[in-house]
């Protein structure tokens, strides 16, 4: 089981949280100005990177907090959690961008 | 002490060196790859193919698997390509002239709620209408079938019935991968194995050939069967695909007596058990939740699916796990495979068949030589395109699909 350093509680277990797939990606500015193409972009595209990946993980069980974190997808380590208001941690290659 | 040994037995297949240059390169020696080839060959006579596999042959899902085979999906593009699916296999012990205990026991799908049951007579129904083989039968019914199970109505979720496909079943999953490995080299496929793709060479919008770690290999066209490394591939060739890679565990048991005579799933209680040939209970769930590539997933998702399991068969609870592994499945938002051309010229795919793409071992391999012969999609693969998550076509098989994808 993962261990999970939620910014606000400090370590627990992976079982309190809830994961939230991959972060940043905004709801577009204006949806009518899409099309289909750009549509199916923003619905079912999503970065999946064998490496690093910025993502979003809730605290379900804690305090019911979502945060994001940057995670390594092959060896699974967390390199580090941040709010989501703040922008993507410069760790070199991150995945996550569209 | 060496030429006291008996000689080895006969290969099933050559290792050659790569040649310079093939008709068509499949990336992926795993099932998917390997049946590609066959049917490039068999059907389309397309024998100058080559299957690059980065590591060895039939060592990644085709070997994690639990080798559940059924066709009793919901909606009409997912009935025509699981049951031609199943077709194939009824044929293929002959075809391939080896028997890799394809087992026709049955699969059930347990429901549990009335919503299950509600979703259950409805795709037993559309089976039906389909040609599938499929019915709907009551706990009691279902304790005649495989009387080790718990009907009682003292478990969290009791148990109100099931879909029951006779016709479903399992097979070895690394004698299948063989047996195709077999054929395909007979009829002239180069099965490649330690040949890792690193690139994609392509000329005006078209692929040309293929990098390697051994070297440059020039090809007319390419078929990425990557499955839980679809992505990486994709990017290498410069293109996208709308999929996340999950692990995926399974766990068997130490060897009992026979006492599972069929297959029972729970989409409900999230676990699937069978009973292999030699005896072990055989046991998967849904995905990890998290993207990984890692090949190994938490514990407490095993924990989960025992539990659920000596729920419904409490003669269980002594048995001992002997093994637990995980696999990096490919997975979409609809739970339907792609099997489709992709925005470069002469390159396909094959990939997002998520948790259950062992059953579509033959019909993945069926379509996608028709689609690379052709240059267009087989009738059967026609819906599972690139192109419908922007035409919104999508084809949602979660109910069906067994399992939490």
């Amino acid at each position: 089981m993962l261990q999970i350093n939620c910014p606000w509680c400090g370590p627990r277990d992976e079982t309190e949280f809830h994961y939230g797939g991959e972060a940043h990606v905004p709801y577009p500015e204006d949806p009518f100005e899409l099309d289909d193409q750009q549509w199916a972009r923003y619905l079912f595209y999503r970065a999946n990177p064998r490496g690093l990946l910025s993502e979003r993980w809730s605290h379900a069980v804690g305090c019911r907090r979502w945060f994001n974190a940057v995670r390594d997808t092959v060896t699974y380590e967390f390199k580090t959690e941040y709010k989501m208001s703040d922008p993507r941690p410069n760790l070199g290659n991150v995945g996550g961008a569209l | 002490m060496a030429d006291l040994l008996p000689d080895h037995p006969d290969f099933l297949w050559r290792n050659p060196d790569p040649k310079p240059s093939y008709d068509v390169v499949i990336v992926g020696g795993g099932g998917h790859g390997l049946a590609t080839a066959y049917y490039l060959a068999k059907h389309h006579g397309i024998t100058n193919v080559a299957v690059l596999e980065k590591g060895w042959l039939g060592g990644g899902n085709m070997a994690r698997n639990t080798t559940i085979i059924r066709s009793n999906y919901l909606w009409d593009e997912s009935s025509g390509m699981y049951e031609h699916s199943l077709k194939l296999w009824e044929q293929l012990p002959d075809e391939l002239d080896y028997d890799f205990l394809f087992s026709q026991r049955g699969v059930m799908n347990l429901a549990h709620t009335l919503q299950d049951v509600r979703e259950s007579t409805r795709r037993v129904n559309a089976n039906k209408l389909n040609g599938v083989d499929a019915e709907w039968i009551d706990p009691q019914q279902v304790k005649e079938l495989c009387p080790i199970i718990n009907i009682g109505d003292d478990i969290r979720y009791p148990i109100m019935g099931a879909t029951y496909q006779p016709r479903a079943g399992i097979a070895k999953h690394d004698h299948v991968a063989w047996a195709f490995a077999r054929k395909a080299d007979e009829m002239g496929v180069d099965i490649i194995q330690n040949c890792e793709v690193t690139g994609f060479v392509k000329e005006a919008g078209r692929v040309i050939a293929v990098e390697t770690n051994r070297g440059r290999i020039n090809t007319g066209k390419v078929a990425l069967c990557g499955a839980g490394n679809s992505s990486v591939l994709s990017e290498l060739a410069g293109f996208e695909l709308p999929i996340q890679s999950h692990p995926l565990q399974a766990l068997v048991s130490e060897l009992h007596e026979m006492v599972h005579p069929t297959v029972v799933m729970s989409n409900h209680v999230h676990v699937y058990v069978s009973q292999a040939h030699k005896g072990e209970l055989v046991m998967g769930a849904g995905i990890d939740a998290y993207n990984g590539y890692g090949q190994r997933g938490s514990f407490h998702v095993i924990e989960e699916q025992m539990a659920a399991a000596v729920e419904l068969f409490p003669i269980f609870a002594r048995a001992h796990v002997l093994r637990t592994w995980g696999g990096v499945v490919d997975v979409t938002l609809d739970a339907s495979p792609i099997v489709s051309k992709t925005p470069v010229d002469q390159l396909y795919v094959n990939c997002g068949w998520g948790t259950g793409g062992f059953k579509g071992t033959p019909g993945a391999g069926f379509t996608l030589a028709h689609t690379i012969a052709h240059d267009e999609p087989h009738p059967l693969n026609e819906a599972f395109s690139l192109e419908r998550f922007e035409t919104g076509m999508l084809i949602d098989e979660h109910g069906a699909a067994a399992v939490a994808h």
